[in-house]
């Protein structure tokens, strides 16, 4: 394994007291494998992404375990920090434009990230950000060099992002919902530009979205986020034909996608509203939305375990979609 | 009879920035149509001269018949009634020092509703709320205490209130996560077929209206590709542009996205400070020859639809963007 977290908890120190956004995730990240983290908004998901190198503020109180070939980051001092962001784990964000120095040109600033890490010259620093630029798939790359960002379209500026963050040849890419600011014309090639990095350089990449779309493009495997916690994890097609969570099922009803729901006109809802959580309880969090949810879930939380059929698929509920259809 | 919104050349130019130019549209009473396409296709910019907060610079808006593209202020506060907008960020566009129920009482006050007691006006709120699934004590609230989705369904609340023969709903969901945009949704179209008011669905997301909308317009850069049934869009699109849009949005189901063809468009919307000659989309189309560049294509009639293609015609050929076949 390249990357291992353990039993990750991270809270907040707010005026209304301690909220709690990460509770006990266990993740991993193989090498050249691409890992998608799906989840709405408040599930804990970017939370946790940021966490991996230390990029949380100091309000956040965090423990639990998170190794890097072996080497433990959490507790790691700032020196060490430094070294790994951008060389060992780098980062992607959804807003390239605010994520962008407007006037620097993207040359210049995918220079910075060369510098810090690596000793060359400046004609080898240009010559490396006009080969990343063509490695992300900028047309031109040799005049684009000396664009700056506002010259640029959304896509094209998150392919900046991207050839920044693999300027020193990262481990592990991080992209926290890369596409979700763009359109989807722009998207698919966003995409396509994470699955060439990962075929040609053999980075591990680990992407956040809300969107089962972008998962379904193009995860190995899928870490599915409520609330804090990690409540189904699987490879992407047993995950998207077999759900065995309840959050996740209707997820995946939920969202509008072409063809399926000729015949009907309805989109199946979960009722309710994500909870907001200042203690995280000993109960499934999904309890009060769930419609298989009963005595049980609400006195203790179910662990995220193995089902019957394989090692690779792990859910936390006590009672899983598919024992529900053999009964 | 009349239809509720008639759309003949619309053009609204912002100095020498062509947002909508020359759009043609016609909805019946109680006809659903989705208004499609990119950010900066000009989509949003239709939706606001219908409601006329903004003046066209060209063209004609007839809402239920009348002609309302020059009135003045006064002069069509008595239309004001007959159509209301719902739009994206329902945080943005409630005023967060005014209690709920003032929000959605206040196209009452501004109809001339004053004549309406005050508690007639409160019984109409209830009943507007009720509507909306929201119970009566919301009324009570200030906007920040409620979820986004409540916030949004109070936005439909208050553009209801009114009875409107058209209501715009300009990106109603595209700020809620997916749970919450499946009851958003189904909420509409459930209001929609007992109200039976009209409604011109704005979207960027094609999935989000495949049950919603009875026809659908497809706009890039301030013109129609292509409009037909929802049926015919989906299955036999004929605009290049609309299968590219079709078959960039990633389909939530991993084996049916990765066994699709990708159609890569190259992420440039150009300028519609200077569009393209010809046609406008020919930049970025696969297909696109000598004559597109030359000549700005007429909608031609195929199926139950039209499109704006040099490679349309009216015996139903077609072009298929996948194979780059002509026809």
């Amino acid at each position: 394994m390249i990357l291992e977290v353990a039993d990750l908890t991270v809270s907040f120190v707010t005026e209304s007291g301690d909220v709690s956004a990460v509770d006990g995730v266990n993740l991993d990240l193989d090498a050249g494998e691409i890992v998608g983290v799906v989840g709405e908004s408040g599930c804990g998901k970017s939370v946790t992404a940021m966490s991996l190198a230390g990029l949380l503020p100091r309000s956040a109180r965090v423990s639990g375990s998170v190794r890097l070939r072996g080497t433990e980051l959490i507790g790691a001092r700032e020196p060490e920090l430094r070294r790994v962001r951008g060389k060992e784990i780098a980062y992607i964000f959804q807003e390239p434009m605010t994520s962008l120095n407007p006037v620097l040109t993207v040359g210049r600033q995918i220079g910075e990230v060369l510098q810090e890490h690596e000793r060359l010259s400046r004609k080898q620093v240009r010559q490396r950000a006009v080969e990343l630029l063509s490695l992300v798939g900028i047309p031109s790359p040799a005049n684009r060099v000396d664009n700056y960002p506002h010259q640029l379209s959304g896509g094209m500026r998150q392919r900046v992002m991207i050839a920044m963050a693999v300027a020193c040849n990262p481990t592990v890419l991080v992209a926290d919902e890369p596409t979700t600011a763009l359109d989807v014309t722009a998207q698919a090639g966003i995409l396509d530009v994470l699955r060439n990095l990962r075929d040609r350089l053999g980075t591990s990449v680990l992407i956040i979205t809300h969107d089962l779309g972008v998962i379904a493009d193009i995860a190995d495997r899928v870490v599915v986020m409520y609330a804090g916690r990690v409540v189904e994890q699987a490879p992407v097609v047993e995950l998207f034909a077999h759900p065995h969570h309840h959050y996740t099922d209707g997820l995946l009803k939920a969202s509008p996608t072409p063809g399926r729901h000729a015949g009907t006109d309805r989109l199946q809802e979960i009722p309710g509203l994500v909870p907001v959580l200042t203690r995280q309880p000993d109960a499934c969090t999904f309890a009060d939305r769930c419609p298989a949810a009963d005595q049980k879930c609400r006195g203790s939380a179910p662990p995220l375990t193995a089902s019957s059929g394989s090692q690779a698929h792990l859910a936390a509920c006590w009672h899983p979609t598919r024992q529900e259809a053999k009964r | 009879m009349t239809n509720a919104l008639e759309l003949d050349g619309l053009r609204m130019h912002f100095g020498p920035v062509r947002a909508v130019d020359g759009v043609s549209l016609t909805i019946p009473r109680g006809g659903v149509t989705a208004l499609v396409g990119e950010s900066g296709s000009g989509k949003s910019t239709v939706g606001r001269c219908v409601v006329r907060l903004l003046k066209p610079t060209g063209g004609v808006v007839r809402i239920g018949g009348v002609d309302v593209t020059r009135l003045s202020r006064r002069e069509l506060r008595p239309h004001r009634a007959e159509v209301s907008i719902v739009f994206q960020d329902p945080a943005g566009s409630l005023d967060p020092r005014m209690l709920v129920g003032d929000v959605v009482a206040e196209p009452l006050r501004l109809a001339g509703g004053s004549r309406l007691s005050r508690r007639a006006r409160q019984q109409r709120v209830s009943e507007a709320l009720a509507e909306v699934g929201l119970r009566d004590e919301v009324a009570r609230r200030y906007p920040h205490e409620l979820s986004g989705g409540q916030r949004q369904r109070v936005s439909i609340a208050r553009a209801l209130i009114s009875s409107p023969a058209l209501l715009i709903a300009d990106e109603p969901t595209s700020a809620l996560d997916v749970s919450v945009q499946a009851s958003v949704l189904n909420l509409l179209a459930d209001l929609q077929r007992d109200i039976g008011f009209a409604c011109l669905f704005i979207t960027h997301n094609l999935a989000a209206v495949e049950y919603l909308a009875d026809q659908i317009a497809v706009m890039y850069l301030g013109k129609l590709m292509e409009t037909g049934s929802r049926e015919q869009i989906f299955a036999r699109p004929a605009h290049p542009y609309t299968q590219a849009l079709l078959a960039a949005a990633p389909v939530a189901d991993p084996v049916r996205q990765r066994a699709q063809q990708k159609v890569l468009l190259g992420d440039d919307m150009p300028s519609a400070l200077d569009p393209p000659s010809g046609c406008v989309f020919r930049t970025r189309c696969p297909l696109a020859f000598e004559k597109c560049a030359l000549e700005v294509p007429p909608p031609v009639r195929i199926g139950d639809g039209e499109a704006a293609c040099h490679l349309v015609q009216a015996d139903g050929t077609r072009p298929d963007v996948r194979t780059g076949a002509h026809g």
